[in-house]
Formats: C-alpha cells, sequence, structure tokens
C-alpha cells in the first residue's frame, strides 16, 4: 500500500470511517481532498510535503468488506459443459502412479468422476486470444542472488527430522516400491 | 573395400581380447549395474561413408543423440546458499531449500544465469531474452521436494551448434570436421545421491549433491557412432573449461552424457531408442555407443523387435509452471535494461558476450596462423590439456623452427606419454629440457637419432641435463672426417656386391650401407657427410 501523509486530526477521521484503512504516522503535514467516486467507494487523494499525488481505496460506512451481500455467482448448467469424458483403467493406473493416490474402488472412480466433471467448468469460460497466465508473478522481477555461501552445515538438524537415519545419511526404502498390479488390488 | 558378412558396409573388425564392463540401460534413474563381463570382439564402427551399390538393400546406420548435463562451475547451488563442493562430509552442505523443508522458497543464483548464457553465446546458440521455470514432477527418494526445478517449455538458449572433429581416414591423420545441433540449453536442479544398500534392502541418502545447478544440453541426433559422439563430448569439455562453466571431469560426475541409440536404413523412419547412460569416460562412451549400435543391428537382423526398457521416455506429463518464479529475463544492452535497477539484478547479453574468452576452435586457429603448422596438428595441441602451453615454451627457447618441434611434441612426447599414461603437467621432461636438446641437434653437436636417444635417456633420468647425457655417453656427432671415410671404406669394402649394385644404377642399397654406418658409430655420424662419402666412394 502505498505511504499515505496524515495530521493528527484527519487520522481520526478516518478510522471512524471503516477498518479498511492503512496508514501511517509522517511528521510532514497535509492536505486531504475527498472526492465522491460512487455510491459505495471513496477515492481519497492526499498531498504529501512533497506534492506527491497519493492514491488509496477505502469503503464507506454500513458496507465494510467487499463481499457483496447477495451471492452474484450463476451455477453451470449441464448442458453447458462439454460431454463427459470416460476414464480408462489405464488412465487411472496412470494417475495413481504420477500421482501416488489410490483410487481403491468404485467410490474413488465416482468421486474422480465428479472432480473431473467439477473441473469442467472450466471449458465454460472464452479464452479466445488471451495469454495462458501461469504464475501471478509474472510482471514481478526476478530477484538474482550474488553467489556466496550463506547456508549449511545444519547436517545434525536436518537429520533428527528423519525417523531414520545411518551414520548422516537418510534412510529410504530401495528405489521404488512398485505399486501392485490391477489384478492384485 | 569389401563389406563383411555381418552387412555393415564399411566394418572393420578387430580383435580385443579385454573384458569390457557395458553399461545397460536400466529402469533405475543414475543407479547402474553390470550386466555382463563379455570377452569379445568388438567391431568398431569407422564412421566413413557408405558405399551406394544399387543392387545391395540399404545397411542400416546408427543414429546417435545426446542428452549432456554440466555441472555449473559455482560457489554456491542453483537456487539456495549452500556450497557446491566434490567430496564432503555426507549432508552437510544442505541447506533447508535443499532439503525441501516446507516455507523454503528458491533464490535464482546469477553466476548460473551467466553460465548459462555464456556456454550459449559459445555455442551459437539463440538466447531467449525471456525463459521460464517449470517443475518436472516425479518420485524418488533422491528427490526430497518431488519434483526438479527445470526449464522445459522456454528454456534460457535454443538453437545453437556443436562444431567438433576427429581424426579420421584411413591412417587417422586427416582432421574431419562436423557438427550436431544443439536443440536447447536449460538450468536445472541436480538431485541427490542415493547409496544402495541391497544387503539390508535399504537406500542410503545423501543430499550435498542435490540443488546444485545443472545445465542440461539437448543435441538432436546427428551422430552416427560412438566415435563421432566421444569427438563432440571432448569438444564440449574444451569449450566449457576454456569458458570456466564446468570443468568437465566426466569421472568426477561433473559432466553427465546420457546416449540415445538407434538404427534405422537410410531414408527410413528411425528405429526405437534406447538409452545408453552412466558413461564415465569418452572412451567408455564410443564403446558402450557401439556396442549398442551392434546389438540393436543383431537383434533386427535376427527378425526380432528393439525393446525401448527405459520407462517414461521423453514424456509430456508431470510439468507444472513453477509458481514460485517470475520469468527469467536477459537483456539486450545496458541500455535496454530497467533504469532503477541495480546493476546486480540485470543480465545483460552484450557484456557477457565481451566477456567469453579464447575458444578452442579460435586457439587452434590461431596456432595455425601464428606457427604455420597443420591444423591436424593444432587439432592434437588443444585436445591434450597442456600441450598447447608446453609446445609454446619449447618453440620460445629454441631456435628449432615449430615444424620440427610439433614432430617431437606430438609424436615422441605424446607417444610416451600415452604409454605410461602420464598427463603433460606429469611429463619428466620438462619444455626448457627438450628446447636444449634441440639447440643441441641444430647447433649440429648431435645427429637426430641420437637425439631421440637421449630423450629416452632424459625421460628416463630426469635428473642429468642433454649435455651431460651427451658426454657421458660419449655421443657427440663425429665430424672427423679421416674418421669418417675410414669406417665408409671398411664398409665398402666388406660389402661389394652392394657397391656393385649401387654402381649398376640401384642407389636404394645407398641407404642400406648408410645404416651400416651408422651402426659402426653407433649413430653418431652426421648422415649428410657419410652419404656424400658413400657415394663419393661407390662412384
Amino acid at each position: 500500500m502505498s505511504v499515505v501523509n496524515y495530521t493528527r486530526t484527519l487520522q481520526k477521521v478516518i478510522l471512524n470511517i471503516g477498518p479498511r484503512c492503512y496508514h501511517r504516522w509522517v511528521t510532514t503535514a497535509s492536505v486531504a481532498l475527498r472526492i465522491r467516486d460512487s455510491k459505495q467507494n471513496f477515492r481519497c487523494r492526499l498531498w504529501c510535503g512533497l506534492l506527491t499525488p497519493v492514491h488509496y481505496q477505502y469503503s464507506t460506512e454500513g458496507n465494510t468488506s467487499k463481499v457483496p451481500s447477495v451471492a452474484t455467482w450463476e451455477p453451470v448448467l449441464e448442458n453447458q459443459l462439454p460431454p463427459a469424458k470416460q476414464v480408462p483403467a489405464d488412465l487411472v493406473d496412470k494417475l495413481e502412479r504420477l500421482a501416488l493416490v489410490d483410487f481403491p474402488n468404485q467410490e474413488g472412480l465416482v468421486c474422480l468422476k465428479k472432480a473431473i466433471r467439477f473441473a469442467d467448468q472450466l471449458h465454460v469460460v472464452d479464452t479466445e486470444g488471451v495469454d495462458p497466465m501461469d504464475s501471478v508473478l509474472e510482471n514481478r522481477a526476478l530477484y538474482l542472488r550474488e553467489d556466496a555461501v550463506a547456508e549449511g552445515d545444519c547436517a545434525d538438524r536436518l537429520l533428527q527430522l528423519s525417523k531414520d537415519t545411518v551414520e548422516e545419511y537418510f534412510v529410504a526404502p530401495p528405489g521404488n516400491i512398485p505399486l501392485p498390479g490391477r489384478e492384485e488390488c | 573395400m569389401a563389406a563383411s558378412s555381418a552387412g555393415i558396409g564399411t566394418l572393420l573388425c578387430k580383435n580385443i581380447n579385454k573384458q569390457i564392463e557395458i553399461f545397460y540401460p536400466t529402469n533405475r534413474r543414475y543407479t547402474w549395474c553390470v550386466i555382463r563381463r563379455i570377452c569379445t570382439s568388438i567391431s568398431r564402427f569407422r564412421c566413413q561413408g557408405q558405399i551406394k551399390r544399387k543392387s545391395a538393400p540399404k545397411e542400416l546406420v546408427g543414429v546417435v543423440g545426446l542428452e549432456v548435463h554440466a555441472q555449473i562451475q559455482s560457489i554456491t547451488k542453483l537456487f539456495s546458499g549452500s556450497q557446491v563442493r566434490f567430496q564432503a562430509p555426507p549432508n552437510s552442505l544442505v541447506s533447508f531449500f535443499d532439503a525441501s523443508l516446507p516455507g523454503t522458497l528458491p533464490v535464482l543464483n546469477r553466476r548460473c544465469v551467466e553460465a548459462a548464457v555464456m556456454t550459449g553465446l559459445a555455442l551459437d546458440c539463440v538466447i531467449n531474452r525471456k525463459s521460464l521455470f517449470d517443475r518436472k514432477h516425479y518420485f524418488y527418494a533422491d528427490l526430497p521436494a518431488g519434483y526438479q526445478i527445470t526449464q522445459q517449455r522456454r528454456p534460457i538458449a535454443v538453437d545453437g551448434t556443436l562444431t567438433y572433429s576427429h581424426l579420421g581416414g584411413t591412417r587417422r591423420n586427416t582432421l574431419i570436421t562436423k557438427s550436431v545441433r544443439i536443440k536447447q540449453i536449460q538450468l536445472e536442479q541436480d538431485s541427490g545421491k542415493s547409496l544402495h544398500d541391497d544387503r539390508r534392502g535399504q537406500t542410503l541418502i545423501d543430499l550435498n549433491r542435490a540443488g546444485v545447478g545443472l545445465m542440461e544440453l539437448v543435441m538432436e541426433p546427428d551422430m552416427s557412432c560412438g566415435e563421432e559422439a566421444a569427438a563432440a563430448v571432448r569438444e564440449l569439455q574444451l569449450i566449457l573449461q576454456a569458458l570456466g562453466t564446468c570443468q568437465g571431469h566426466m569421472d568426477e560426475g561433473q559432466l553427465r552424457v546420457d546416449a540415445n541409440v538407434s538404427v534405422h536404413r537410410p531414408g527410413d523412419p528411425w528405429g526405437v531408442r534406447t538409452e545408453v547412460k552412466n558413461i564415465n569416460s569418452g572412451r567408455n562412451l564410443a564403446r558402450a555407443i557401439d556396442y549398442e549400435i551392434q546389438r540393436q543391428v543383431g537383434v533386427l537382423k535376427n527378425g526380432g523387435t528393439v525393446q525401448n526398457e527405459t520407462r517414461s521416455f521423453d514424456r509430456k506429463s508431470g510439468f507444472m509452471p513453477e509458481p514460485n518464479l517470475p520469468p527469467l529475463i536477459v537483456y539486450d544492452r545496458p541500455s535496454t535494461a530497467p533504469p532503477c535497477v541495480h546493476p546486480s539484478q540485470v543480465v545483460v547479453l552484450e557484456e557477457v558476450r565481451a566477456g567469453l574468452p579464447e575458444l578452442p576452435r579460435a586457439r587452434r586457429t590461431r596456432l595455425v596462423e601464428s606457427y604455420d603448422i597443420l591444423p591436424e596438428h593444432s587439432f592434437t595441441l588443444v585436445n591434450e590439456d597442456g600441450l598447447t602451453d608446453y609446445f609454446e615454451a619449447v618453440v620460445k627457447e629454441t631456435k628449432a623452427g615449430p615444424r620440427k618441434v610439433i614432430g617431437w611434441v606430438n609424436q615422441v612426447l605424446l607417444g610416451l606419454l600415452h604409454h605410461h599414461s602420464l598427463s603433460v603437467s606429469q611429463s619428466p621432461v620438462t619444455p626448457q629440457m627438450l628446447a636444449q636438446l634441440l639447440n643441441l641437434q641444430e647447433n649440429g653437436q648431435i645427429s637426430s637419432s641420437v637425439a631421440k636417444q637421449v630423450f629416452q635417456e632424459l625421460w628416463r633420468a630426469p635428473g642429468k641435463t642433454a649435455q651431460q647425457i651427451i658426454q657421458e655417453q660419449d655421443l657427440g656427432i663425429v665430424s672427423n672426417t679421416t674418421e669418417i671415410h675410414r669406417i665408409c671404406q671398411k664398409v665398402v669394402d666388406s660389402h661389394p656386391d652392394q657397391v656393385q649394385a649401387i654402381r649398376g644404377g640401384n642407389k636404394k642399397v645407398l641407404n642400406k650401407l648408410m645404416g651400416l654406418v651408422q651402426k659402426e658409430t653407433k649413430g653418431r655420424a652426421d648422415p649428410v657427410l657419410v652419404r656424400s662419402i658413400l657415394e663419393e666412394k661407390t662412384s
């Protein structure tokens, strides 16, 4: 949130207005101008000593949160979804292997199908011409660390966390335990 | 050249009566087991052109693609601040992030980015200005997080070329230059090490190596035999060592090569690939690839099909974008970098390019141009660690021409080094000693055959100088003409039929007489003088 400059009196006023305000005590005095923006939000423009315009947004009294009072989402109807895909047995096996999740019985498979159907709702959204976003950090700068030793040398603390250790090595079962075949289930 | 019955047109069979350990593709990642010890004759593929004959069916050729994992030479790991060291007490170089304790996040090491960009530039790659990180999920005990952070979708460098050479031809003294395309170079994490204790049925995990930065170089399958693959890997080793991005010791695991081998007939679609993993030297790589090609050819000729035993080959599932890392941006010029960002936070291509050192191929060209030697000579010089410096040191101190020095360095010195399995730095004969010896030869104090003898002596007893050896064994050149006349006369008198042959016109017999004279003088006579005297006497 941006730095906001206040006088003491203004501080009190804003506290009365609502809980969604962020503020910081600073020494320079400022003048506040309140412009009524819409029925529900005020936009408060504060000029600090350096004459830098600063914006922040807060809500009026009465409507204390951004969560609407009435539900605004619409349920997606079954006919809007694409046709349900069948999940073949070997795909279930592959999923079990990749995710190490057990689908032991018919109930598990029904649950899986329901989960897939729920996720199918995403297909209703029109994403024509929109690039997929793979990280909310897309516009951030990746921090590059200097190549200097800063960590390590805590073998004893790490080994304490493991149930089984042998002379400063962690112990694991040999290789990967193969999952039981379909016949053995 | 007649085609052998095996059907491979240019196959040369060599009987090698050695036991060879073959590393076989297995299901386990980074574990190897010796399948069998084999006493067999291995057919060495000489990688020569195919003989095209319209009547014969097309022969099966090998197709080899390499995947190289090079450990980045940096002080700390790729995403954490723990140290990178080869041998250390188990689990002592592990930070909380490397052990994947909850709440830890990756922080990218700037040095690793620079190393990847330098390698990309040295291999003529296109550097992606924006590259992304992904997670590759799989379960294995030495991967504590359950995923490896890699750059599958958009790696840091794509579309490069590795140009390599190897000595081929009938006498293995012609330089053949080839190139292989590099599909991509990506940054990724290394996994830990697992030691298998089969007796107690458990695996011991050491996470010292977990998280170390690797550059994965994926090459297109442009090679056709083990020799080419070994030469390509050697060239890559030299480039990485010159750049300083990787030390390239295959035996220490700093350079890991996996080969994908298949066979097919030219023009047909590619055959089934098998993977050859965990090779610890260039020679083993060549042998393992050739063996695998031969095995697959054998299977196909017997009507069988090649089984792909490595599972999840070229997998397309289990990838997910890394949510904790924004895209990695590399800038072209300092002016294109965002203005209010600290210079330590930006990697600028122009600066990295300006900082590239002399690459091996530039070094070879420079040697050829400045010393007027053949490309084959400079190839041998650069190929052997430290030989170039040795050669340059000798040339500086001796008045013999570079071409003469090359002969001594590449054949005499290198031959002895290989025979005793020594490296150039371990050579008992220093450049200064060789320079002195060559100076003595140039001055005319010893003949060339004596020089070789003295070299052998210097090798055996490096404490003495060449001068001392010459004086002790009285190997100085005999230029006393009366003495030589006497010996020549003796030889001429004792071989009258040879003299007749020479007078009859057969000049080659003169060499035999010269040999006899040299034997009498123990190789100390000046050959030019002896020849002229003999010619005079037999005319």
